[in-house]
């Protein structure tokens, strides 16, 4: 069997595996996996609302996704989009409300904003790791809880000690009409075109661009693209930015769209989390990442009507992600048993 | 003379629930020097605390009525036993199948909140459980109580638990340091061929090692959620497994470092959470307070202060006959 075949066959016998262990759970904690998995099919694909919804759910787990992917491809895991999100999610509510601008520069700005909060959040582990060979992976999980109690912190200050800044003003926001009407009035905007065309600009700078080449080269070989010519510190701190802005950007599209406010978060969103199972199901190529935030993101989203409609507790999505996870990160076994499954097949 | 006064009397008051908030630090993050120094990466001690503390409340509500006031430190058996055996997943998915170790870990955290959040609706119809009904008290230590200054401050009103988890801070030292099993551990971690080579088990010793941290996780974590939340929701732990690797790599990997690690970073809680009582820190806003642990981890590790060395094969699986 080609490699090729193998690396799709991987993450999709992952996914199968998933839900066969969620089937399992679910049967064994005494609950019909048959009516459980139908509400979460009714609950992304039920009726046009859902879908809507599902889309919308989507946006940020394209974002999210590309931001871990990015960091994958250039040899450094940034567990840090959680923060980066939560950062982003604050810059673009607060461009959105303390200003009064035209749309046309109102929006911009509040997605820019967004973005720049990511990319500072991405800049510090990457620095830190160029200049001082610091672990990203502390770094940024430390850095995650920096961004929770400060945008907390930000968020009490800027609204007077209240949990919540209140909306955005119109100039900033993405949701529309036409979307929203087309959906049954779901929260579904603008959003996913931005998502959508963040695949693109990531597979454009990753394909089409010398620093892709350079970034997936250190990603590859830091000893040999250092021999080549390549500054690899460089290229570390600018894949941690670029992740950094995608994330922020996961950010803006709550800020923006969804919500439309920033509150003070008990705890983290889980979106930063879950990019980490989007890219990996993805295998950290742009198009994959398309294809990992659809399936998570409409799990999620889908499992929300799984209380009402089977009375089966959300979470049993959770389980099956983490499920789906171990088994894409156990790719090796999967891996040897395809391998050996094709072995018998020619031997016959 | 009226300042130093004032000052002990704050620390009379601040040092006891400084020392309760570092207890499940202290022994989640012993549990942390034990995986990653036999090179595995752990940063699944978050999820493996969830379990702990669900664990725990579960069985205290369930038993209290047969065990009475010793609940809470039967339930830290069972938080014990059945964290070890979750953690098995993560030692599988490492050490056996090759996993990438943080994304291994990461799952293992989603799926304890997941599994445990699944569980407590499955079994109470409800987002949390109910408050347990035997939580552990504070006692002082005879003798030691009456010593002046330190006795106030270390030996009145402690937690039984506070005890357990230096006793075995500086039991886990002397294991790492001074006997054949921690040596072979430690050096499992260092340089896995050459552990091989002179007859040491690697895959073994990996097991053990994670399996030790998801017991030690797990009673942090039935310590936290049965004197400090008292009850076991979504938000219960949130945090502390995290904290926990921040004072493990704080402490350099080493056991007392780690403990260390876990007083400074319990102080810093119990001054985010106290510290609208006590003059001059009142006035500190209270976010510095929370991100201190994770800023002064950073600044730690990039060599701020002191450096700090990793064991040399952490997060490499060993793959036999490969160089």
């Amino acid at each position: 069997m080609s490699n090729r075949i193998v690396n799709i066959l991987v993450p999709v016998i992952s996914v199968i595996l998933g839900l066969l262990v969620g089937a399992i759970v679910m049967l064994v904690s005494g609950y019909n996996p048959i009516e459980g998995y139908a509400a979460l099919w009714n609950g992304i694909f039920g009726d046009i609302y859902s879908i809507g919804e599902t889309i919308r759910q989507i946006t940020p787990y394209i974002l999210a996704g590309l931001a871990v992917a990015f960091a994958f491809r250039s040899g450094l895991f940034n567990i840090g989009v959680e923060g980066q999100l939560i950062v982003g999610w604050f810059a673009a509510a607060y461009v959105g409300i303390a200003f009064e601008l035209p749309k046309m520069i109102h929006l911009p700005l509040a997605i820019l904003a967004a973005a720049a909060a990511g990319a500072l959040w991405g800049f510090i582990p990457g620095l830190l790791k160029a200049k001082f060979k610091v672990h990203e992976v502390i770094v940024t999980i430390m850095m995650n809880y920096i961004a929770l109690h400060t945008s907390n912190a930000l968020v009490r200050a800027v609204s007077d000690g209240d949990a919540n800044t209140g909306s955005i003003h119109q100039t900033a926001s993405l949701s529309s009409r036409f979307l929203e009407n087309m959906t049954d009035f779901s929260r579904l905007h603008f959003g996913i075109l931005i998502a959508l065309a963040m695949v693109l600009l990531m597979w454009l700078i990753l394909e089409k661009t010398t620093l892709g080449f350079e970034l997936k080269a250190v990603g590859l070989n830091q000893h040999a693209s250092e021999y080549a010519g390549m500054n690899v510190n460089k290229n570390i701190i600018l894949a941690m930015v670029i992740s950094g802005v995608f994330a922020g950007l996961a950010g803006a599209m709550e800020a923006l769209g969804t919500f439309g406010f920033v509150s003070v978060k008990g705890g983290f969103t889980g979106i930063g989390f879950d990019g980490i199972a989007v890219a990996l199901l993805g295998a950290s190529t742009p198009l994959g990442v398309i294809f990992g935030a659809t399936l998570f993101g409409s799990l999620k989203y889908g499992a929300t009507n799984m209380p009402n409609a089977a009375d089966i507790p959300e979470e049993i999505v959770s389980i099956i992600i983490a499920i789906i996870i171990f088994f894409v990160a156990s790719g090796y076994v999967i891996r040897l048993f395809v391998e050996r499954l094709g072995k018998k097949k020619e031997a016959k | 003379m009226n300042f130093i006064v004032s000052l002990l009397e704050i620390l009379y008051f601040l040092v006891p629930v400084a020392i309760a908030y570092a207890a499940p630090l202290i022994l989640t993050a012993i549990g942390g020097v034990f995986s990653e120094r036999s090179g595995v990466v752990n940063i699944g001690l978050e999820g493996l605390m969830v379990v702990g503390a669900f664990v725990g409340v579960v069985f205290n509500l369930t038993f209290a009525h047969i065990f009475g006031s010793s609940t809470p430190w039967m339930a830290l058996v069972a938080a014990m036993l059945i964290a070890a055996v979750f953690s098995l997943l993560h030692a599988v998915a490492s050490v056996s199948f090759r996993a990438d170790q943080v994304v291994s870990g990461v799952a293992i955290n989603l799926l304890a909140i997941g599994l445990c959040l699944f569980l407590v609706k499955m079994i109470y119809d409800k987002g949390q459980t109910d408050f347990v009904q035997e939580r552990f008290l504070r006692d002082s230590i005879p003798l030691l109580e009456k010593i002046p200054i330190i006795g106030p401050m270390f030996f009145q009103n402690v937690y039984g638990t506070s005890v357990l988890a230096i006793s075995i801070a500086i039991l886990a030292w002397i294991v790492l340091y001074y006997t054949p099993f921690g040596l072979r551990l430690r050096a499992v971690g260092e340089h896995p061929m050459a552990a091989d080579t002179m007859g040491i088990n690697v895959t073994r010793m990996r097991y053990i090692a994670v399996m030790i941290s998801g017991g030690l996780a797990g009673i942090g974590g039935a310590i936290y959620s049965q004197s400090i939340s008292q009850d076991f929701g979504h938000a219960t732990i949130n945090g502390q497994g995290f904290m926990a690797l921040a004072a493990l790599i704080f402490g350099k990997w080493h056991p007392l470092g780690a403990m260390g690690a876990a007083l400074f970073f319990g102080f810093a809680q119990a001054l985010s959470i106290v510290g609208d009582s006590i003059p001059y820190i009142r006035d500190v806003p209270n976010v510095f307070l929370l991100i201190l642990p994770y800023v002064l981890t950073i600044l730690a590790l990039a060599g701020f202060i002191g450096k700090a060395n990793a064991p040399k094969a952490l997060g490499t699986p060993y793959i036999k006959g490969k160089r």
